[in-house]
């Protein structure tokens, strides 16, 4: 293999990765809050990239993104108000068959929406045709985007949950909610804006992921189980070790594809889920405390 | 945490059973059947009297398309089609005093549903023939059940395996595979090009269209560097199209129906692989081209002459069935006409030219009569049938055309 050729596998497994990486921090932020992973992620996803699609015939890009994602937050609020709210005595289990309900009837409804024809968002900068040379290897300008989107969210939800009051009543309700409710944080509300948040995050990622995926109604189960493989790889919960763990798991497609046939890739992508959740169930970048205490 | 995966797989089972059963049931009609019953002979009611029948029993014809779905943009315009070329047919009068009814049924694309929708059709709605599928999995796995059903299928969907081996009653519309694998092999002989890579899609027509290419190369005197499966979910294709990039080749064949066409043009640009990309006649839709953008320009495929009716010459004896379906179906659709409508166009054309020939609406009989067709016009090309040949076009019947400025154009070398 030459050096060039190198580069360039590197830089196609980032290009996965980075897809992957995006779709995976907003399993992330309900997990965090409420324990349950919403399975209607890649369906936010889809919803923020098709409406964001047709806003952009009448509006400038930058705009139509900004309304996709306001739209779609509302859409979270929505469900959760509707749906995972009314639950009495939800278990965890309940709430995630909820969501894989949702997953459905948002999907049928987008079908009906819009059709089943493929579209995607223009390119943020350039075309389908540009690309940026680095050591000899080409990578399109939207893998940049995509990766920078990802620093930014990450940072500014570390951020948020670390520093602000908000931010931690959301992390005291995943940890023990009778507690943070004792201590007057309204649970119910943290419940509703960890929704919107991850909504609001899936359709900004489903907006910077369309030039390069395209956007299909029915892409968004796809999508969120690669994301979701991601987000155990790196340990729920974890933002920054989703976007490690994509990576990861962009690279080593890509490299096993330049030395088995390509079709072997989504076999080795399981096995080392399957590894990872026999020998580290609390994924590769958690310690094992700190997952044990968010489990208990 | 082991015991909530636990749950969620068993969620997701019982979810995919739920989907599974999902598929309508529609009540059986028995009115027109009793009609029936009431004015032929009993010993008639397997095998319909021969000549044409007085009383105006509709003819049943079944349709499996995969309406939604990920094959969806193949079934939707198949079953539009399907749905106006009857209505006409109907309105004209029928065919030998009998109307058609149509009865539609969505597959989704899954083989699973196709096989129930298949039975539904043969033992309940009783139906003289299916058309569609729409896919050639979903072909292959009813191919048995409609030939032993004694029920005629004109199936939609591309792949060789469906006439050959050849069973007495299933035929097909679309061009061969391997006619479209010559043609592309001719084109790059023309244009020298002798070392090739081959990505494909993991479905049924990738997989055939892969196996047609692998067994015609030598014939041209073409190398098959590499030849690669994506899966048909992949939203990436830069890895795979790196691997080729490695080989040196001189261009690249894509044999694919899923959105992925489009991938292949735009990532083989993001990574500078600079060389021809040739297609399959599944590429024949403009949505493809609109989402490659500037990188679909110069793709060059083997298609019906469809896409550009409007620019063919006057004395071509295709132009007056394309432009007159192309107009109807535009006019009442208000969306592009593309060539997967034209195969379920052609499948009820055949049809309905076989029922005029045999002058029966007995299943065996308009079988035969499929078998004598000559010289019928339709979309995809001019078919001619015979008892070894159950699809009836050829090379010919595909144009290789080109995407230049964002828009379909006969190509010149």
């Amino acid at each position: 293999m030459t050096f060039a050729l190198f580069v360039q596998y590197a830089l196609s497994g980032i290009t996965v990765g980075s897809v992957y990486a995006i779709v995976a921090i907003g399993f992330n932020i309900i997990y965090c809050t409420t324990g349950i992973i919403n399975f209607a992620q890649g369906e936010f996803l889809i919803v923020g990239a098709m409406t964001a699609i047709s806003l952009a015939q009448v509006a400038p890009l930058p705009v139509a993104i900004l309304g996709a994602v306001l739209i779609t937050t509302a859409l979270g609020a929505v469900v959760e108000l509707v749906f995972i709210r009314q639950v009495r005595n939800a278990s965890v289990l309940r709430l995630i068959i909820i969501t894989i309900g949702l997953s459905i009837l948002i999907r049928e409804a987008m079908l009906h929406v819009w059709d089943e024809q493929v579209r995607s968002l223009p390119y943020f900068t350039g075309t389908a045709v540009s690309t940026v040379t680095l050591l000899g290897a080409h990578i399109s300008p939207q893998v940049l985007w995509v990766l920078g989107v990802s620093a930014v969210i990450v940072t500014a939800l570390t951020l948020f949950f670390r520093y602000t009051t908000t931010g931690r009543a959301m992390r005291a309700c995943a940890d023990d909610r009778m507690a943070a409710r004792l201590c007057g944080v309204n649970d119910r509300w943290m419940v509703t804006l960890s929704f919107m948040l991850s909504a609001g995050i899936g359709a900004l990622a489903g907006c910077v992921v369309s030039p390069i995926t395209q956007t299909q109604y029915d892409m968004g189960a796809p999508l969120a189980i690669k994301g979701f493989t991601v987000a155990i790889l790196g340990g729920l919960g974890n933002s920054m070790a989703a976007v490690a763990a994509g990576l990861f798991l962009g690279l080593l497609e890509a490299f096993v594809v330049s030395v088995l046939p390509a079709s072997y890739k989504e076999v080795v992508a399981l096995v080392v889920l399957l590894l990872i959740l026999v020998f580290r169930p609390s994924g590769l970048f958690a310690r094992r405390e700190t997952s044990a205490l968010r489990a208990a | 945490m082991r015991t909530r995966l636990a749950g969620i797989l068993g969620v997701l089972a019982v979810g995919c059973a739920v989907l599974l059963c999902g598929c309508e049931k529609e009540p059986e009609a028995p009115a027109p059947q009793q009609q029936a019953k009431d004015k032929t002979p009993p010993a008639a009611q397997k095998a319909p009297d021969a000549k044409p029948a007085a009383d105006a029993t509709p003819i049943k014809v079944g349709a499996i398309f995969a309406v939604t779905g990920g094959a969806s943009f193949l079934g939707a315009p198949e079953a539009k089609t399907a749905e106006m070329f009857v209505e006409k047919v109907n309105q004209a009068g029928g065919v030998q005093g009998h109307k058609i009814e149509l009865l539609v049924r969505d597959s989704g694309g899954k083989a699973e549903n196709a096989i129930s929708l298949a039975r539904q059709l043969i033992d309940e709605n009783k139906v003289l023939a299916i058309i569609g599928p729409s896919t050639s999995g979903e072909t292959l796995q009813i191919k048995s059940i409609c030939q032993e059903g004694k029920t005629i299928l004109l199936s939609c969907a591309a792949a060789e395996k469906i006439v050959n081996p050849i069973v007495s009653y299933v035929f097909k519309t679309p061009q061969k595979d391997s006619d479209a694998a010559r043609r592309i092999f001719q084109t790059m002989k023309d244009l020298n090009i002798t070392k090739v890579g081959v990505v494909i899609s993991n479905d049924g027509f990738g997989v055939a269209g892969g196996e047609e290419l692998a067994k015609l190369a030598p014939e041209y005197g073409m190398t098959i560097a590499g030849s690669e499966t994506y899966a048909t979910t992949d939203t990436d294709l830069t890895g795979v199209l790196t691997k080729i990039k490695g080989l040196d080749v001189q261009a690249v064949i894509n044999w694919s129906i899923v959105p992925a066409q489009s991938l292949v043009a735009k990532n083989m640009k993001q990574i500078g692989l600079d060389v021809p990309l040739f297609q399959s006649h599944g590429f024949g839709n403009i949505k493809y081209v609109q989402a490659g953008g500037e990188a679909a320009n110069g793709t060059i495929f083997p298609c019906g002459r469809l896409l550009v009716a409007n620019v063919l010459p006057d004395n071509h004896p295709q132009k007056k069935v394309l432009v007159e379906y192309k107009t109807d179906y535009e006019t009442r659709y208000k969306e592009d006409a593309s060539t997967f409508g034209g195969h379920a166009y052609d499948a009820l054309l055949l049809l309905v030219e076989a029922v005029e020939k045999a002058g029966s609406v007995e299943s065996a009989q308009v079988r035969d009569a499929l078998e004598t067709l000559q010289g019928v016009v339709g979309t995809g090309g001019i078919f001619n049938l015979s008892a070894q040949d159950h699809n009836g076009l050829d090379q010919n019947a595909f144009e290789m055309l080109t995407v230049k400025d964002g828009q379909f154009a006969v190509y010149q070398k």
